[in-house]
């Protein structure tokens, strides 16, 4: 058997329908036989019915509609059909979930999934990474898994939460990653993970950029250079001792991130090393995320939008040189 | 009420509409388009999404149609014909769809994410509804500007019919009392979403009277009765009545984009009168009252394929961006672009 990142969110959401009669999913298309604009559904509204909801065009109200279920003991689950397009329920993600539970001692469980980042020819408006945008507000955990296992543990977890998370499930690792089977065991929310050990630079990174980094780190291992690379996997709560502890083996740090640069988590990881963990610096620490304009559509234009492994290699050689 | 009196205005028995020809060569014009688009991104030479408006070319030929200099059209993802109408050329669209640098949007957004502002056609974003409260302030600042005789056209969807962004937005085009026509096409699904999980409400028409607009309706599938509808709501518009609001009824007659089988689509559905081809229905209505012969209309289609094989030709034969050259720069203001290392 072997079960691909998108089947793994698909799985996991069959597992807490079967297991949480308090779940329910909430988003559009997401029903009937078509299962959802990348199929995350498919066949889960047959199998539990009443419980895989097609909504209206409607993100704001679909957002407040999980909020007011969450408050009434139910899981809800919530899909964009894009991450872009949860812009349109900013205010009750950050407004109304956020400042419940701070408000009113009742917390609020949520679970909002944002199919998210690049494809080619996906464009300013089908493309975003919104986790650092999220990670501002004050209320909300923010999740992006980066492998099959944590897509399917992560998303398990997310719901058990008692407090809302947004969940930025990368459409390129859709179909791109695949595990022999679902994990057995799991990293809890909250804890990164070093996927390559190394000694000579670390990157730090997330979601899709992750396999960028192996693969710069594998290249690099050729000449002899060995670079760590960690995955936040959570990005609110952010695992600072994690990746200190990869500052102190490595002395060099290398942050890459898919979403727009200015702020954001690479930022912040910046912040937190500069600030806890600056005598472990050999070198000033580097950053490298997408340019500061919309996403574009074409091809060539995208791939040098996005950070890649080209790119990558050129800025950890500037860091290494240091 | 105007929407019982336009109702069922039948279309044999009139002299047809003035436009008649000009719009139905407009809409075999888009059909055959868009078949080459298809083709082209069944044939993997179009990167992302192809999205066409098979089925709904007489109500988006009727939205363009009646538009002048100096008018606003916003339209959405079904709107090649309006957009021909518009004046649109081709070659832009072509462009657009190949990825070629010398497009309206040079390779920064693709498929029917494109306009020109500078003629009057707005490029829409993806979010549904947001286009509307754009349009109302193109004509907000024209009255402050002082022109007179122009219309904003805005279309939608039942789907997008739903979103905040349009309540907003056609509630503040009433408080304003700006000449805006929104035209929203029931295709009666929106992706694979059928109306009973997008609107309870008997008929989407019925929405006017509660914005203080004045509401119309028209058979999607039938020519003249668009060019009627939208034409006298354009009229009204113009002449300084409240917001219009027109709901044409219509199938998708093809997938969401070409990526989509459309499966989800029922026998029952696809048996209903507005399942019919408006475009089929417009041949044969020139057929009957021979405004144009088998052998003239075989013509007009000859001379379309040329038209678009040229198009196509020539986007295909132009360099696509480079990322090395572009411009890296989301502000106009040169010097307050933030240099981010
Ligand atoms: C706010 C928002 N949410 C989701 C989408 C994704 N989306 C694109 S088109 C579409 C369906 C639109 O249906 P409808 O408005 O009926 O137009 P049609 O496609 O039938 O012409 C959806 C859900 C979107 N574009 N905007
Ligand atoms: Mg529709």
């Amino acid at each position: 058997m072997s079960v691909t990142y998108l089947e793994a969110i698909r799985e996991a959401q069959t597992y807490l329908l079967r297991e949480d009669k308090r779940v329910f999913i909430y988003g559009q298309d997401i029903a009937g036989k078509f299962g959802g604009a990348f199929k995350a559904t498919k066949g889960l509204a047959e199998q539990f019915p009443g419980r895989v909801l097609n909504t209206p065009i409607s993100e704001d109200a679909m957002v407040g509609t999980a909020i007011g279920a969450a408050m009434e003991g139910m899981r809800p689950i919530v899909e964009m059909q894009f991450a872009d397009f949860s812009s349109i329920a900013l205010n009750q993600i950050l407004n109304n979930a956020g400042t419940q539970y701070w408000r009113t001692q009742v917390p609020c469980p949520i679970t909002v999934r944002l199919p998210s980042g690049g494809t080619k020819g996906s464009g300013p408006f089908h493309s975003q990474s919104m986790e650092g945008l999220y990670s501002h507000y004050p209320g909300l955990v923010v999740v992006t898994p980066a492998t099959v296992e944590d897509a399917y543990t992560m998303l398990i977890d997310a719901v058990a939460i008692d407090d809302p998370v947004i969940y930025c499930e990368h459409k390129y690792l859709y179909y791109h990653l695949k595990a022999d089977a679902l994990p057995t065991e799991k990293l809890p929310i909250g804890k990164a993970r070093v996927v390559r050990p190394g000694r000579d630079l670390s990157i730090v990174t997330n979601s899709a950029m992750v396999h960028e980094a192996l693969a710069v780190a594998q290249q690099f291992s050729a000449d002899g250079i060995e670079i760590e690379v960690v995955d936040l996997r959570s990005v609110k709560p952010l695992d600072t001792g994690t990746v200190l502890a990869s500052v102190a083996r490595t002395g060099r740090l290398l942050c890459v991130g898919e979403a727009f640069p200015w702020g954001g988590v690479t930022a912040e990881v910046i912040a937190r090393v500069a600030s806890e963990g600056f005598h472990l610096l050999d070198a000033a620490p580097a950053r490298i995320n997408a340019k500061d304009t919309p996403i574009p559509y074409h091809p060539n234009l995208w791939s040098e939008h996005r950070p890649n492994a080209k790119t990558i290699a050129a800025k950890a050689r500037q860091v290494l040189a240091e | 009420m105007l929407q019982t009196a336009e109702r069922g205005a039948s279309t044999s028995k009139k002299a047809p509409h003035e436009k008649y020809l000009e719009a139905f060569r407009i809409m075999l014009q888009t059909r055959i388009f868009e078949e080459k688009l298809a083709s082209l991104y069944r044939g993997g030479l179009i990167t992302g999404g192809v999205y066409i408006g098979r089925g709904q070319e007489a109500v988006s030929v009727s939205c363009g149609i009646f538009l002048q200099k100096g008018d606003v059209f916003a339209p959405l993802i079904r709107d090649q014909a309006g957009r021909s109408a518009f004046g649109e050329p081709l070659l832009d669209v072509a462009r657009t769809y190949l990825g070629s640098r010398l497009g309206p949007m040079r390779g920064r957004d693709g498929n029917i994410h494109r306009g020109c502002p500078k003629t009057g056609q707005l490029a829409m974003i993806s979010h549904l509804g947001a286009m509307i409260p754009v349009v109302v302030g193109k004509l907000l600042a024209k009255r402050m500007k002082g022109e007179k005789g122009f219309i904003g056209l805005t279309t939608i969807g039942e789907g997008g019919m739903q979103t905040g962004a349009t309540h907003e937005g056609m509630n503040i085009a009433a408080v304003e009392h700006v000449p805006l026509v929104l035209v929203a096409t029931n295709n009666h699904y929106a992706y694979s979403t059928p109306n009973d999980r997008q609107f309870a409400c008997a008929d989407l028409v019925d929405r006017a009277k509660g914005y203080g607009y004045e509401g119309s309706s028209a058979d999607g599938t039938d020519l003249t009765q668009c060019l009627d509808t939208i034409g006298a709501a354009v009229k009204r518009a113009r002449a300084g009545r409240p917001p219009q609001l027109v709901v044409a009824s219509t199938l998708r007659l093809a997938g969401h984009g070409e990526h989509d089988d459309a499966s989800y689509v029922t026998d029952d559905i696809r048996r209903e009168p507005f399942a019919q081809d408006s475009l089929q229905r417009a041949e044969q209505l020139i057929l009957e009252q021979e405004l144009l012969d088998r052998e003239g209309l075989q013509q007009m289609r000859a001379e379309i394929a040329a038209e678009v094989d040229e198009a196509v030709a020539t986007a295909q034969q132009e360099d696509a961006p480079v990322g090395s050259e572009e411009d890296w720069c989301a502000v106009s203001t040169r010097e307050l672009v933030d240099q981010i290392p």
